[in-house]
C-alpha cells in the first residue's frame, strides 16, 4: 500500500512538473489569487469561453509574496490577484512581478488606480460604509472622525483593527491628519466599542440585529451579498435589519479600497496573463467582476448592481492609494499601541 | 530525521535574521506584553479545565459501572474528530442574541427585544479557554484512561483497606499514579492550544501565533514573524522539557501482579451523577457543535443545493491524510526506534527535537518549508534544462509532496512519543534476551518489538490521520494548484464570512473523523485491557 501510494504520489508529482513544463503549448494562465475563486470564477469562465485559454487558479490566503518569490524562476505563477491594494504593493516591492504596458488597459483604469509604472492594475472598488441601527433616530450624514465621538459609548461594532479593512481606513486618516491625530481618534473609537473588535463586517450588521451594538462599519460589499438574499434568508434579515450610510471624511470623500491584478515576473505565459487583465476591463467583464461581488466596477460608465446604487452616490476619497498603502505599516503598529484589539 | 525537522527551523532563523531589530522596541512594548499574557492564560485555563473535565471522567469510566459507562467509554472521545476552529463558528451562532439559547432565555423571561438582555461574550479569553478544552480534552482523557485502566488493583485495595474513602483514594493513590499521563495528555492539549489560529484568531484573542500572522501578514515583515516564532519556539521547548521533568521524576512500576481492579458498581445519585459529569464534555465538545452543523447544513442543501465539489474534496483530503499519515508514523517509528537500540545522548536529544515540529504554527512551518523545498525545485529544474533541455517546474513544491512532508514534520511527535511510550512497557531485558538469542539489530525490531508495539502504531497513526484530516495552515500554503480540501474549503468561505456555505463541509470533516476516532477508541481500550492482564506482566522491568 505504501509503495502504491508513493508511485502515485510520484506520478502526480511527474505529472504537475509536465502540465507546468508544456503549460505554454496548451494555451493556459495560471492565477495566484488571494480573492477567493469563486467570485473570480465567472471572469475566469467568461474567459476561456472567449479566447479557449484555460485558466488555473489557486487562493493564497496569505504569503502571495513570499510564495511566488521562494518559487523563483520556475514559478508557474502567470498573474497574481489580490483583494487589497497594500498586497499590490507587496508584490511589487517582494520583486515578483513585471510592468505591463497596455493602452487597453491605461484607457480603461482611472490613473489614479493603477501604477504609473504599469506595475499593478485595480478592477473593482469597495466602500468602508456605516451600518446604522433602524430604531435610532436616522443618520443623515456621517463622517469618520465622529467614530470617536463620546455620543457613541458603547454602541460601535467593528472587526479586528488588524484586519486589512480597518488598516487601510486607518492608513487613510493618517494620510488627512497626520499621526498623532490618528493615535487619539483610534483611542476614542475603541472606548466607544461595544464588544471586542473581531469578526467579519456582516457581523456587525447581525449584532446591531441581535442589539448589541447601534452602529457598525462595514463594506458595501456586504450590504449588496446580505440584501440580495445570496447569502440566506438569515443575512437577508441581517442585511434589512439595517440602514447604510455613505461616510466621508470632513475634507474629503468616502474610503475605497481596491482589488487588482499584477503580472507575475517569470510569468511563462505572459501574454495570455495580459489578456486576461485586458479582458477583465471590457465594459461586461468590469460589470460581471464587479458583480459578482457586488463591489464598484473602476471602468467609468460600466454597470452598477442596483441594490449597490441604491445606497446613493459615491464620492471617492481624493488622497492617493499609493500614499494609503505606505502608511499600512503604521496604522498597524498605532492599533498594537492603542491595545485596539486587546 | 531530525534534520528534517530542523529544516524549517534552520529557515526560519535564516529568514529572521534577515530581518533588522528594529521591530523589536515595538514588540516589546505593544504586543509581547499582551499576547505572552493571553497564551499564558490561555493555556492555564485550558490545561486546568481540560484536566478537570477528563481526568474524573476517565476514572469514573475505567473503575466503575454506572447507566451509559460503556458509551461513554468511547463517546468521550469524539471531541477529537472536530477541528476547534469549527466548534469556535457553532458556538458563536448558538450563543449569539439571535441564536436558540437566548432567544429561549428571552422568552422564558418574558424579553421582548435581544436588547433586554446581555449575556457576557464569547468572545473573551473565558469563551476561548472553554471552547479549546472542550475539543482538547480528549488527549488527557485518552491518556489517563489508559493509564487508570492498569493501575493495579492492589495498590488502590490497601489503601481502601486502611479506610482511606472513594475520593481519597483517587486524589492519594490514583492520581498520583497517572499523573506522567496525565502530563503526557495535558501537553499535547497545550501545542494545539499554542498553534490555534482559527479559534483563537475568531474569538478576538491576541495569542503569540495569532501576532506572528498579524506582523507577517499586516506588516508584510516575514523576518519579524520568523522572529516572534521563534520566541514561540522557545515556550515549546520550555513545556516540552516540563513533560520529560515530570516524567522523569515520578517513574512507578507495577510490581508483581497488576490484576486489573474489579468495577465498583455506582448506584442510585451517584451513578446517574456519574452519567451526567461524564456526558457534559461529550455533549459540549460534540453533541451541540454536530446538532449546529447538521441543521445548518440541511438549511444551506434546502437553499442552494449540493456541490459535487464536496465530494472530490473530501476524496483530496482523506487522500493527504492518509498518505500524510504513512509518512509521519514512518518517521517517527524511525526516531523511537534508533532511541531505542542507540542510547547516546545524541540520539536522545534528536527525539526531542522531533517534538519541536508540533508546536510550529502551520504557516510558519509552511514558510519554513517553502524556502529551502523551492530551492531545490529549481536547482533541479535548472539542472535538467540544461542537461537535458526539459524543465521539471517545481517538482516537490508544486506536487503536494511538499505538503506531505509538513505533515511528516508538524505531527511527528505523536507517532515518536506514542511509540516511545509503547516502548517504555517492554522491558529492556526483553532486548537483551533477543540480542542473546543471536537476533541482529534488525531482527529485533522487525520481530520482537513491532508486533508489541502494534497497538501503539495504530493508536498514532489514527490521531495522525485526524489530524491530517483537520489540518488548515500549511495545507492553505502548500497545497498545488486547483487542490482544494475540505478544511480549505470551509476557510474560503469563512474568509469571506460565508461560513454557513461551509457548513457542509464542515460536517463531512467531522463525519471522516468518526472512523478512525471510533477506531483509536476501540483499539485504546483492549490494549489496556490487554495489558491489564496477569499475563502481561512483563512490564515491570524498568
Amino acid at each position: 500500500m505504501l509503495r502504491s501510494i508513493g508511485r502515485r504520489l510520484f506520478l502526480a508529482a511527474c505529472g504537475t512538473a509536465m502540465l507546468v513544463g508544456t503549460a505554454s503549448a496548451q494555451q493556459v494562465v495560471n492565477v495566484y489569487t488571494t480573492r477567493e475563486p469563486a467570485l473570480a470564477a465567472p471572469l475566469f469562465e467568461a474567459f476561456t469561453k472567449a479566447t479557449g485559454i484555460t485558466v488555473n487558479s489557486v487562493f493564497v490566503k496569505d504569503g502571495l509574496a513570499e510564495r511566488v518569490k521562494a518559487e523563483g524562476a520556475a514559478s508557474p505563477a502567470d498573474l497574481l490577484m489580490t483583494v487589497d491594494v497594500g498586497n499590490l504593493l507587496d508584490v511589487v516591492d517582494a520583486g515578483v512581478i513585471q510592468p505591463v504596458e497596455s493602452k487597453v488597459l491605461s484607457d480603461a483604469i482611472p490613473a489614479n488606480l493603477r501604477d504609473p509604472q504599469g506595475n499593478w492594475f485595480a478592477l473593482s472598488m469597495r466602500a468602508r460604509l456605516i451600518y446604522a441601527a433602524k430604531d435610532m433616530p436616522k443618520l443623515t450624514s456621517f463622517h469618520y472622525e465622529d467614530l470617536s465621538d463620546p455620543k457613541w459609548k458603547g454602541k460601535i461594532c467593528i472587526r479586528s483593527g488588524q484586519h486589512p479593512y480597518n488598516i487601510g481606513l486607518t492608513a487613510a486618516y493618517i494620510v488627512h491628519y497626520g499621526e498623532a491625530k490618528t493615535e487619539a481618534w483610534l483611542r476614542g473609537l475603541k472606548a466607544n466599542l461595544a464588544r471586542k473588535a473581531t469578526g467579519g463586517d456582516r457581523e456587525g450588521a447581525r449584532d446591531i440585529m441581535g442589539g448589541i451594538c447601534d452602529i457598525a462599519v462595514g463594506n458595501s460589499y456586504y450590504v449588496g451579498l446580505m440584501r440580495s438574499g445570496a447569502g440566506g434568508p438569515d443575512q437577508k434579515k441581517w442585511g434589512e435589519a439595517i440602514d447604510v450610510v455613505l461616510p466621508t471624511f470632513e475634507n474629503g470623500g468616502t474610503h475605497v479600497n481596491v482589488s487588482g491584478a499584477a503580472v507575475a515576473k517569470n510569468a511563462p505565459n505572459k501574454a495570455n496573463a495580459v489578456k486576461l487583465l485586458e479582458f477583465a476591463v471590457s465594459p461586461q467583464m468590469q460589470a460581471v467582476y464587479a458583480k459578482q461581488n457586488m463591489e464598484y466596477p473602476v471602468l467609468a460608465g460600466a454597470e452598477i448592481d442596483p441594490i449597490i446604487a441604491a445606497l446613493g452616490p459615491l464620492k471617492i476619497d481624493s488622497v492617493s492609494l499609493v500614499e494609503v498603502a505606505k502608511a499600512r505599516k503604521k496604522a498597524s503598529e498605532l492599533m498594537d499601541k492603542v491595545g485596539f484589539d486587546n | 530525521m531530525a534534520l528534517l525537522v530542523l529544516l524549517p527551523v534552520l529557515a526560519l532563523i535564516e529568514i529572521a535574521a534577515q530581518g533588522s531589530g528594529d521591530l523589536w522596541p515595538h514588540l516589546i512594548e505593544n504586543v509581547l506584553p499582551v499576547a505572552l499574557q493571553q497564551t499564558l492564560l490561555l493555556l492555564l485555563g485550558v490545561g486546568v479545565l481540560t484536566t478537570l473535565m477528563a481526568v474524573p471522567c476517565a476514572w469514573l469510566v475505567a473503575t466503575c459501572r454506572f447507566p451509559g459507562r460503556a458509551a461513554l467509554d468511547w463517546a468521550l472521545l469524539l471531541p477529537l474528530a472536530v477541528p476547534s476552529y469549527i466548534v469556535a463558528y457553532s458556538y458563536l451562532d448558538v450563543l449569539h442574541p439571535l441564536g436558540p439559547v437566548q432567544s429561549a432565555l428571552r422568552f422564558l423571561l418574558g424579553i421582548s427585544s435581544p436588547r433586554g438582555l446581555r449575556l457576557p461574550d464569547l468572545r473573551s479569553i473565558g469563551g476561548c479557554i472553554f471552547v479549546l478544552s472542550v475539543v482538547l480534552y480528549p488527549y488527557v482523557y485518552l491518556s489517563a484512561r489508559a493509564s487508570f485502566l492498569v493501575q493495579s488493583a492492589a495498590a488502590l485495595e490497601v489503601a481502601r483497606t486502611l479506610g482511606a474513602g472513594r475520593l481519597r483514594t483517587f486524589l492519594r493513590i490514583a492520581i498520583p499514579l497517572a499523573r506522567p499521563a496525565i502530563v503526557a495528555g495535558v501537553t499535547l492539549a497545550l501545542l494545539e492550544t499554542l498553534g490555534d489560529i482559527g479559534a483563537s484568531e475568531f474569538l478576538g484573542m491576541r495569542t503569540l501565533t495569532v501576532s506572528i500572522y498579524t506582523t507577517w501578514v499586516n506588516r508584510s515583515n516575514l523576518p519579524g514573524a520568523a522572529q516572534i516564532a521563534l520566541v514561540m519556539l522557545l515556550l515549546v521547548l520550555v513545556i516540552i522539557l516540563g513533560e520529560r521533568a515530570a516524567r522523569r521524576s515520578r517513574r512507578f512500576v507495577a510490581t508483581g501482579s497488576t490484576r486489573p481492579q474489579a468495577p465498583t458498581q455506582l448506584t442510585g445519585l451517584a451513578a446517574w451523577g456519574a452519567c451526567l459529569f461524564c456526558a457534559l464534555p461529550v455533549l459540549l465538545g460534540f453533541a451541540v457543535p454536530l446538532a449546529h452543523l447538521t441543521l445548518a447544513a440541511a438549511q444551506r442543501i434546502e437553499f442552494s443545493g449540493i456541490s459535487l465539489d464536496i465530494l472530490k474534496e473530501a476524496r483530496n483530503s482523506a487522500l493527504l491524510a492518509t498518505a500524510g499519515m504513512l509518512v509521519t508514523v514512518s518517521l517517527g517509528l524511525v526516531v523511537a526506534v534508533a532511541q531505542r537500540v542507540d542510547r547516546s545522548r545524541i540520539t536522545g536529544a534528536f527525539v526531542r527535537l522531533a517534538g519541536l515540529g508540533y508546536a510550529i504554527p502551520g504557516t510558519v512551518l509552511a514558510i519554513g518549508l517553502l524556502t529551502p523545498m523551492a530551492a531545490f525545485d529549481n536547482l533541479l529544474d535548472g539542472f535538467a534544462r540544461q542537461l537535458a533541455g526539459v524543465s521539471t517546474g517545481l517538482l516537490i513544491s508544486g506536487s503536494g509532496g511538499a505538503l506531505i512532508l509538513a505533515y511528516g514534520i508538524r505531527f511527528l511527535t505523536i507517532p515518536a512519543s506514542g511509540v516511545e511510550a509503547g516502548y517504555a512497557k517492554l522491558s529492556p531485558h526483553l532486548d537483551m534476551a533477543a540480542r542473546s538469542l543471536g537476533c541482529t539489530r534488525g531482527a529485533m525490531v522487525r520481530q520482537v518489538h513491532l508486533p508489541l508495539l502494534r497497538t501503539a502504531l495504530a493508536t498514532a497513526a489514527l490521531i495522525v490521520f485526524v489530524d491530517g484530516m483537520k489540518e488548515l495552515p500549511a495545507t492553505l500554503l502548500l497545497r498545488p494548484l486547483g487542490f482544494e480540501t475540505l478544511a480549505t474549503h470551509i476557510y474560503a468561505e469563512a474568509a469571506r464570512s460565508t461560513y454557513e456555505d461551509g457548513a457542509l463541509a464542515a460536517l463531512v470533516i467531522v463525519l471522516v473523523g468518526l472512523i478512525p476516532v471510533i477506531l483509536l477508541a476501540r483499539i485504546s481500550r483492549s490494549a489496556a485491557e490487554g495489558a491489564a492482564r496477569p499475563s502481561s506482566s512483563s512490564k515491570s522491568g524498568t
